[in-house]
């Protein structure tokens, strides 16, 4: 790993983050893509949340009673009702700590 | 109106809940960096010039298992174009900041921080400085990091691994989704990207993290079309 590699992942990230805020008007997007836009929250983040979830450190499918998804529905749950991020996260971790401590130990 | 201080104080309060999954997040991916046996300032200096959590562990994995730079780099720069669907949101309500500002406010623009900061300019579009609540989440955002990115280059993953704490990652992204998950149509959009993600996982470059966003909007505009 050279410094001059991480420059180049530096640049191209900054570009991925600058290029839509300060080179690109608004004016230039049509209407129907604005509207499409109100969408991204919900068509990015599951790329995050289900491989986090169903897929483990090496690449594979985790077994459908692994604890994992047991401590996401937990988060779903807690979340939904309780509309607050500590307790989602906690919940989800917690229920998933109880798991493989408690139950599968 | 809110003043300049206010907005950003706000947007530290909305961040900082998140700091929960962030921070042993930052430790481990610093603790990675000295594991995979990397000088441990090139491994700080990706969390100050990359700053892009997830994109600079799959950078150090891809050279620590003998890929070339030019693969890392480019799995970096496809891991991070989702910044270009955030940018393309945010833009509505930074239009009216300077050249200079905006260039400046881009380098904090995360994950986290898009999204609570979205979700805040969405209800009060009128606020003149809205741009101030995107800074304070996204510096909040970026001292956590350079801290905990430190400390586990320093200190070396003294977050015990059997705790699992990268699960915190999904499950800060669950609690900001979660509330949409009542709207039929957000609903679907949500489980074509999961189910896209799990379906292109394998691809190169780790572009299943822009492929599914793009059919989950692909069918975002399908279900707009239906509704009219």
């Amino acid at each position: 790993m050279t410094l001059v590699s991480i420059i180049f992942a530096g640049i191209l990230t900054y570009f991925t983050r600058m290029t839509m805020i300060a080179l690109i008007s608004r004016d230039r997007l049509g209407d129907r893509i604005k509207a499409v836009l109100e969408y991204v929250p919900s068509a990015v983040f599951p790329a995050i949340i289900f491989p986090g979830i169903f897929i483990n450190d090496y690449g594979a499918f985790i077994e459908m009673n692994d604890p994992k998804i047991f401590g996401a529905l937990v988060a779903v749950i807690v979340g939904y009702f309780s509309k607050n991020i500590i307790a989602t996260i906690l919940a989800g971790l917690i229920s998933y700590w109880f798991l493989i401590f408690v139950v599968f130990s | 109106m809110l003043s300049k201080k206010q907005l950003f104080t706000r947007g530290m309060l909305d961040i900082s809940p998140h700091m929960l999954s962030v921070i042993p997040f930052g430790i481990i991916c610093g603790a990675i960096g000295v594991e995979l046996g990397f000088n441990p300032y090139l491994v700080y200096a990706m969390s100050f010039i990359i700053f892009g959590g997830a994109s600079q562990i799959v950078f150090l994995q891809l050279l620590s298992g003998g890929a070339s730079s030019l693969v890392a780099v480019a799995s970096v720069g496809i891991i991070n174009s989702r910044h270009l669907l955030y940018g393309a949101v945010l833009s509505e309500y930074l239009e009216k900041l300077s050249f200079i500002k905006k260039l400046l406010i881009s380098y904090v623009v995360v994950d986290q921080g898009f999204s609570e900061s979205n979700k805040f300019f969405k209800k009060n579009r009128s606020e003149e400085y809205l741009h101030y609540h995107l800074i304070g989440t996204g510096c909040t955002m970026w001292v956590c990091w350079q801290i905990a990115t430190l400390s586990g280059i320093i200190l070396g993953s003294f977050v015990p691994e059997e705790l699992g704490l990268k699960f915190a990652i999904p499950l800060t992204f669950i609690a900001i989704v979660v509330q949409d998950l009542k709207k039929i149509d957000h609903l679907i959009v949500m489980i074509t990207c999961g189910l896209s993600s799990l379906l292109f996982f394998d691809a190169p470059f780790k572009s299943y993290i822009i492929i599914s966003p793009l059919i989950a909007l692909f069918v975002a505009a399908l279900l707009l079309r239906l509704k009219k």
